[in-house]
């Protein structure tokens, strides 16, 4: 009975390692192999709007004022005003005017977009040394000098995606062909 | 024009041709016998020679006449007296052949590109003012990094699908090679292309105004192919793509458009990409904007919503007068641009002279360039070169005999969808002066009455 039970188990395992082997090929071209768990891990580091992707941590703009000061001053400006590199605050009520600014808190419709960008590229020169802990505290602290947060509130996997950025709502659909005979009635 | 060009001279062409042999099986043989060699020469005597193989004989003048005379001119299109000029030329040899060609010392187009602090993100430009037919060279691509070109071994390159599919999957190079592939020409450009026009910073040259944007063929597999062996999720709508360089540069395509004509490429013009094009592996997307053709691609993540990348937020979006921006505005619509006369080139004198130039559409074939010569006020069409490609450069023509007086030229394209190149004001007046990419106007070049051609 015993070894009628290991047996059943043992080629249960046998079956789900031909199925595994079976997944690892395309069906038609037989080629490639199936990602193992660690590399979709490490690989999967997009982030979507819907805070998808968002991995573990927390920081607040009071912590972020140190990281921000370290690593992106340099380049943004010592308040993120812009510097050899684009502002990030201000700019708010100017997109219509002649002379817009767009920076992430003037432009960018949602918070998840800095910390995907934060975590893959920035700073700009060694990207990825950054912790998650860092990231959700540097977000914090560029969107706290624009009043868009609060200097202690915390943002995390759950509270970063409810972020309303500005201009969440300032992006149209693509209405070309705009000008000339084939154009498209303008849907904006 | 100054700048280029043999002039008038006449070139005489002959072609010395071995005595073909019929060997035993019945086919060609050319052993034993003198290897074929092309003699150019010109009235000024004899310019250049090409040997096909090491240690063949070298033509003597003797050798050509006689030749000549024994082929009774049939093969020899000769100069006015009939007669080949006298060889005064060096007798020295060549170079002997190398492995990996390289052009002539004596050209000199190069892409060009602003200095930077940052140079990592910047761009360089294609000549387009020195190119010949629709091909861009590799080496004169234009390029636009956003964090520098990676150095990637192939062979520890890979290639990931996930996300929505039935199937994740990792390719290796060599296994991407063994599946179905394709070779088409595609141009690429850049959606910032011209922006400088909008601005009082245009550009001196067609290098300067058009030249993020160039022509390749390009090898690959079609998507399509590699979503059917992953087997994509009804729920999914977007594909996110992501690059190995050091930002990991990602782009959100419509799933549409993945099924459709998108290449996963790993070859250009018949080698293997360039480093600077997104070696070993890189998206071509047919007629979107340059930034979502992913170089170094390593990551394709099927989803139900785009990634809102920085790419397809902060940038590459278009903002409108009224403080909207339009987003996902992916087609490069019709475009054309003279590249002779363009600016920065001189006319040597009135006569005659051939306009030329590159016409593109993101929505499929060039259907008419028309030409104007005198500042719009009539238009003529342009001959267009065949074969012409699906969303690639067309190579247009007009023979132009210039009378000396001061005007300005133009160029119009339409696409197979009947969309016509639009003039810069109509483009002002329904986007507004600040919407950045996507500048596709007319463009103008003034030829002055000495001569120099300029940006207007």
């Amino acid at each position: 009975m015993f070894s009628r039970i290991r047996a059943l188990v043992l080629g249960l395992g046998v079956i789900v390692l031909l199925l595994g082997t079976g997944l690892a090929q395309s069906p038609h071209y037989k080629v490639g192999s199936a990602p193992s768990e660690e590399q979709l891990k490490t690989w999967s580091i997009t982030i979507l709007p819907d805070g998808t992707g968002l991995p573990e941590g927390k920081g607040t703009a009071a912590e972020g004022k140190d990281v921000y000061d370290r690593r992106c001053s340099e380049c943004h400006g010592n308040k993120a005003q812009g510097a050899d590199s684009s502002a990030l605050i201000g700019g708010q009520g100017s997109l219509a005017g002649p002379k817009p600014l767009k920076t992430v808190t003037s432009y960018w419709p949602y918070a998840t977009t800095m910390w995907d960008y934060v975590n893959r590229a920035m700073p700009f020169d060694t990207p990825g040394i950054l912790t998650n802990d860092q990231i959700y505290a540097v977000v914090a602290y560029v969107l706290f000098l624009d009043g868009i947060v609060e200097e202690n509130q915390e943002l995390n996997r759950e509270t970063l995606p409810k972020i309303q950025m500005p201009n969440r709502d300032g992006f149209v659909k693509d209405d070309r062909p705009d000008v000339g005979p084939t154009a498209h009635t303008p849907n904006r | 024009m100054r700048d280029g060009g043999v002039g008038d001279a006449r070139l005489s062409l002959s072609v010395f041709l071995p005595r073909v042999n019929l060997g035993p099986s019945g086919f060609p043989s050319l052993a034993g016998y003198a290897p074929p060699c092309i003699i150019i020469a010109s009235r000024e005597g004899y310019v250049a020679e090409t040997k096909f193989e090491k240690g063949s004989e070298v033509a003597s003048r003797r050798k050509f006449l006689s030749l000549g005379a024994a082929l009774g001119g049939a093969l020899t299109a000769c100069s006015d007296s009939g007669e080949p000029v006298p060889d005064e030329g060096p007798k020295r040899l060549g170079r002997a052949p190398n492995v990996y060609g390289e052009r002539s010392p004596f050209e000199k187009e190069a892409r060009r590109g602003a200095a930077s602090k940052y140079p990592e993100t910047g761009a360089t430009r294609t000549p387009l003012q020195d190119s010949h037919g629709i091909i861009t060279p590799s080496s004169l691509h234009f390029e636009r990094h956003h964090a520098g070109v990676p150095a990637i071994d192939p062979a520890e390159h890979r290639l990931m699908i996930h996300g929505m599919v039935e199937r994740p999957l990792v390719l290796t190079l060599d296994e991407l090679k063994t599946l179905p592939s394709v070779s088409r020409l595609h141009f690429v450009e850049c959606a910032g292309n011209s922006r400088g026009e909008w601005t009082d910073k245009k550009g001196a040259t067609a290098q300067d105004s058009h030249g993020l944007a160039s022509c390749s063929e390009w090898t690959g597999v079609l998507l399509s192919v590699l979503l059917e062996e992953v087997g994509v999720k009804p729920e999914a709508t977007w594909l996110v793509a992501e690059g190995a360089d050091a930002c990991k540069m990602q782009r959100s395509l419509p799933l549409d458009k993945c099924r459709d004509d998108v290449i996963v490429a790993y070859g250009q013009n018949g080698e293997a990409i360039r480093p600077d094009q997104g070696y070993p592996l890189r998206l071509v997307v047919p007629g979107f904007e340059g930034n979502i053709n992913v170089k170094w691609v390593r990551r394709l993540m099927l989803t139900e919503q785009a990634a809102m990348a920085r790419d397809e937020t902060s940038k590459y979006t278009d903002l409108l007068a009224n403080g909207k921006a339009r987003q996902f505005s992916f087609p490069m619509e019709a475009k054309s641009v003279i590249t002779r006369p363009s600016g920065g080139q001189v006319l040597a004198g009135s006569g005659f002279h051939e306009i030329s130039g590159l016409a593109w559409s993101g929505r499929g074939l060039i259907e008419r360039v028309e030409v104007s010569i005198d500042n719009g006020a009539s238009w003529q069409d342009a001959e267009l070169q065949e074969p012409r490609h699906r969303i690639a450069f067309t190579r247009f023509r007009l023979p132009w005999t210039w009378d000396g007086a001061e005007t300005v030229i133009l160029s119009r394209a339409t696409d197979e969808t009947g969309y016509v190149q639009p003039t810069e004001q109509a483009l002002l007046a329904v986007r507004g002066a600040n919407s950045d990419y996507h500048n596709n106007c007319i463009k103008a070049w003034k030829i002055s009455g000495d001569g120099r051609v300029t940006n207007v």
